[in-house]
């Protein structure tokens, strides 16, 4: 009856979760891919703290796209999860290393070491396997009649590994100028150089990965030059222009706040690239949004309390980070 | 050497293992927050410091532990896919939404309010403070809510019809929410949390009291534990009885197993204290029984009639061994706790709590106990639902991922080292704060004190702390 509005005002909610998850845990993972280009003690401690009180909200939002597409899209759940069964185990085995790390690094001397290769250990391999999952879906999944179809090596490919480390590249780029933002002295001028070669990294891996893209899939090369999702064809990169131009003006001039909004804007904007690759399916080539869809009175069930809960989600998330606004003191750092 | 197990077997333990080791962190946390609810509450109230001394020692001990509890969660949120991708994809629209309720009502609150209580006192004064810390407490209640409508709807399906594809479709949500083990599985769950924190909480102060008497904190926690222990331990007691008549009600194979029934009895069956199940003679050997009593809790009635596991297809059968031995470990710490308790109330009435020594030692090594009723209840209740995942209607066999053997292997082996070496660790940590006494620190005022810059951070806690910044 309503079916055809709600399955693709899930996709919606889903697929801002998934946005919201990218750019703030994109952050707090770059912090951790940073964590080594420093060796002083006093700089590290600022660096984890400038995240500590709000990771696990941002781990949060990964929580509601694995529920949320369970609850939604459980066709789409059983298929994915399987096909992506290593790059999925590897990325949670990483986020236990680098969720511990945020307590167990102040509580011992001798492991100290450990626990900072483990922050980034695991920072490191949660990046890259977020970035292999996403090109793996982006090349397509086999399905069977309702499971996954293919082996357990499929995910496996250049085109993955591409984006594997365009992923990594591109939250050290939003980590350093999330640094930039809130750390003050050498350490804020060590990140704002840093933030450089980053931001020409990620721009040059988007560039690459965007050509690449179309190949891997005749729909999306109908789908960017088609009315009328030509448009984006044109908006998009035009709009990636203003946000890299925002993000080297910033970072010239030494601004605080602009690298980091313009480093999100491009990540936003490049995630809008993949959402009009991918629609209407939510398996490429395989599962369409309505095919994955729970039955309607799953979606409006659920639907009812999340148009409730997600703005004061949102509200009280705000005021968190509204919280623990500002630089961050060194001095109160450490001891 | 995981050769020659099936896919099916190797995710059994997979899932069996990775939940295993979560539900220790709940279990704690759960009645940690609400501990650490009370004991801000009661210093903003009466101003006295020792509450303040306590709320900052636990909290301390409560985000290591919280800790581990995110991130072994968010493995078990995923493995429903990975593992179990069929079951997902049928039960997932059920179950599914309870789950997304579970994330947004409950998650985003306990990690939203988190960092405001571990960092934020300073920054947002003691009112809104008050509102966090209690807001964690709410939030880890919230999520225990939610995940056991889950895993009680698993047990006990209500208000689904099936579709032409063979998924789970819901029909009232009502009747799947509050389905009929779900308030016994959740008043049992939340008491077992609150049990066991207060065990670890009275292990703490019990060993600081027999180093220092006098020690004003760990006499504060050894007296609310000992309190908490009397009055919680008989209502869990009952809550578990009353749990138990609703099994059988529903799941009367799980209750065949527990009590080791694997013959019908016309005319009352005896309460099997101890006993070897024989699975291939299908008797219990070496069995230790009281006449009649079975029936007697069971059906309230000496003489009823208690059919056993003979009236059961083979196929339909859970393993009787597990259950078996899980549910007495269960049972024996439940009256052990109320031991405590009841000894600790005599001492109290005696004037000599803080005083008894034995008693002491005697809450030290009940410390870990709750957890492993914990560990001892669940998988009675979970072994005793095979081979079901959903109840009598979806089989674990058919529930499974099309994934191949070697893959939940290697997977298996890297989450076992993993979870040892990483949770290991964090254990050792949390022992280690709980051997320093708990003591106002001078620096910790003076580190919380308003300054213009945000991110404060355990560390400087930490490192301010007296004894803390040892080596390890
Ligand atoms: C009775 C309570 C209970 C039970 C049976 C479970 N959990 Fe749990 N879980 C909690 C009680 C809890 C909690 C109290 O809310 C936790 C524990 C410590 C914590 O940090 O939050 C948590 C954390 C937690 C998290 C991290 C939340 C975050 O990001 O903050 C996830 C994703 C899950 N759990 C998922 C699961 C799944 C899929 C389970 C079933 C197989 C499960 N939990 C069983
Ligand atoms: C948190 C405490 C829990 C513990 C300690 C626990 C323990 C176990 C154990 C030991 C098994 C294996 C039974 C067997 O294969 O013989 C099992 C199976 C299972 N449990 Fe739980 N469980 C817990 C909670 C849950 C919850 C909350 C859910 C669902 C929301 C759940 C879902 C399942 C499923 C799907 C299986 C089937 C897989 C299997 O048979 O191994 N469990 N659990
Ligand atoms: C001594 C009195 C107790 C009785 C009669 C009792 C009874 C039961 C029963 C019958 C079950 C199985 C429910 C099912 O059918 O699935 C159960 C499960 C369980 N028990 Fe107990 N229990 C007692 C004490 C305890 C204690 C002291 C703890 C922990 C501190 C505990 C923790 C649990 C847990 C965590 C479960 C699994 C969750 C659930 O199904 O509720 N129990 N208990």
């Amino acid at each position: 009856m309503y079916g055809f509005e709600l399955s693709f005002i899930w996709a919606g909610i889903i697929a801002l979760s998934v946005l919201i998850y990218v750019i703030l845990d994109g952050f707090d993972l770059g912090v951790g891919l940073l964590f080594p280009l420093t060796k002083d003690e006093g700089e590290r401690n600022v660096m984890m703290n400038s995240v500590a009180p709000i990771w696990d909200g941002n781990e949060t939002w990964l929580v509601l796209g694995g529920g949320g597409l369970f609850a939604v899209f459980p066709l789409a759940y059983a298929v994915v999860m399987p096909a992506l069964y290593m790059p999925i185990i590897l990325m949670l085995l990483g986020l236990v290393f680098r969720g511990v790390a945020f307590e167990y690094r102040w509580r011992t001397k001798r492991w100290k070491p450990m626990w900072d290769a483990a922050f980034f250990g695991g920072s490191l391999t949660a990046s890259l396997c977020q970035g292999i999952a996403l090109g793996a879906l982006v090349q397509g999944i086999e399905v069977e009649g309702r499971a996954y179809g293919g082996g357990w090596w499929d995910w496996l490919t250049p085109f993955s590994i591409l984006t594997g480390v365009a992923v990594t590249v591109g939250y050290a780029m939003l980590g350093a100028t999330w640094l930039n933002m809130k750390l003050e002295g050498r350490i804020q001028s060590h990140m704002r150089r840093l933030a450089w070669p980053l931001a020409v990294a990620t721009i040059a891996f988007m560039a690459v990965v965007s050509l690449w893209t179309p190949f891997q899939n005749d729909a999306y090369f109908g789908r960017w030059f088609a009315w009328p999702t030509a448009i984006f064809s044109v908006l998009v990169p035009a709009l990636v222009a203003l946000a890299v131009f925002g993000l080297f003006v910033g970072l010239s001039r030494q601004w605080d706040v602009t690298p980091f909004l313009s480093a999100l804007a491009l990540f936003v904007l490049g995630f809008i690239g993949i959402g009009i690759s991918f629609y209407p399916y939510i398996v490429p080539s395989s599962l369409t949004i309505v095919e994955a869809a729970a039955p309607d009175e799953s979606l409006a069930f659920t639907l009812v309390g999340t148009l409730v809960l997600l703005p004061m989600i949102l509200g009280y998330t705000a005021y968190a980070y509204w919280v623990f606004r500002g630089k961050i003191d060194p001095d109160e750092g450490y001891h | 050497m995981l050769d020659g197990f099936t896919a099916e077997v190797l995710a059994r333990v997979q899932f069996a293992f990775t939940v295993s080791f979560h539900i220790i962190f709940p279990a704690f946390s759960i009645g940690l927050a609400s501990f650490l609810a009370v004991l801000n509450g009661l210093w903003l109230w009466t101003r006295n410091e020792t509450y303040h001394i306590l709320f900052n020692y636990w909290k301390k001990i409560f985000a290591v532990a919280f800790g581990m509890g995110v991130v072994s969660g968010i493995v078990m949120s995923y493995q429903f896919g990975t593992n179990w991708s069929v079951f997902s994809d049928k039960a997932g629209p059920v179950v599914g939404p309870l789950m997304a309720y579970e994330v947004l009502s409950a998650f985003f609150l306990e990690a939203g309010f988190l960092g405001i209580m571990l960092f934020g006192r300073r920054r947002v004064g003691d009112g809104l403070h008050m509102f966090a810390t209690g807001m964690v407490a709410f939030g880890t209640l919230m999520s225990a809510t939610w995940i056991l409508s889950v895993n009680s709807w698993m047990h006990t399906p209500a208000g689904f019809g099936i579709n032409e594809v063979g998924q789970f479709v819901p029909e009232d949500w009502w009747q799947i929410v509050f389905n009929p083990s779900f308030p016994y599985r959740l008043t049992h769950m939340v008491l077992a949390a609150y049990l066991t924190t207060a065990l670890v909480v009275g292990a703490v102060g019990a060993r600081h009291l027999l180093r220092h008497r006098d020690d004003a904190p760990a006499r504060k926690m050894f007296s609310m534990a000992m309190w908490m222990l009397v009055v919680v331990t008989p209502l869990q007691i009952a809550a578990g009885d009353a749990h138990g008549l609703n099994t059988l009600e529903h799941q009367p194979a799980k209750v065949m197993a527990m009590e080791g029934h694997y013959d019908s009895h016309k005319h009352g069956a005896p309460l099997i204290l101890f006993g070897i199940p024989n699975a291939e003679e299908k008797r219990i050997d070496y069995a230790v029984e009281i006449p009649k009593l079975s029936s007697l809790i069971l059906k309230h009635d000496l003489n009823a009639p208690l059919a056993g596991l003979d009236t059961i297809p083979d196929e339909d059968e859970p393993p009787v061994m597990i259950v078996f031995f899980s549910f007495r470990v269960m049972i024996a710490l439940g009256f052990a706790m109320l031991g405590l308790g009841l000894w600790a109330l005599l001492a109290r009435l005696r004037g000599r709590l803080y005083e008894a020594n034995w008693l002491h030692r005697a809450a030290m090594v009940m410390g870990p106990m709750g957890f492993v009723a914990v560990l001892a209840g669940w998988i009675t209740t979970e072994v005793g639902r095979q081979p079901f995942t959903v109840y009598g209607l979806l089989r674990t066999s058919d529930s499974l991922a099309p994934i191949a053997a070697p893959a939940v292997a290697a997977s298996l082996i890297a989450f076992i080292v993993v979870y040892f070496f990483v949770f290991g660790a964090g254990t050792f940590y949390i022992l280690r704060m709980m051997s320093f006494k708990a003591e106002a620190h001078v620096q910790d005022d003076l580190r919380d004190a308003p300054t213009r810059a945000a991110g404060t951070t355990p560390a400087a806690e930490q490192h301010l702390g007296k004894g803390e910044g040892r080596e390890s």
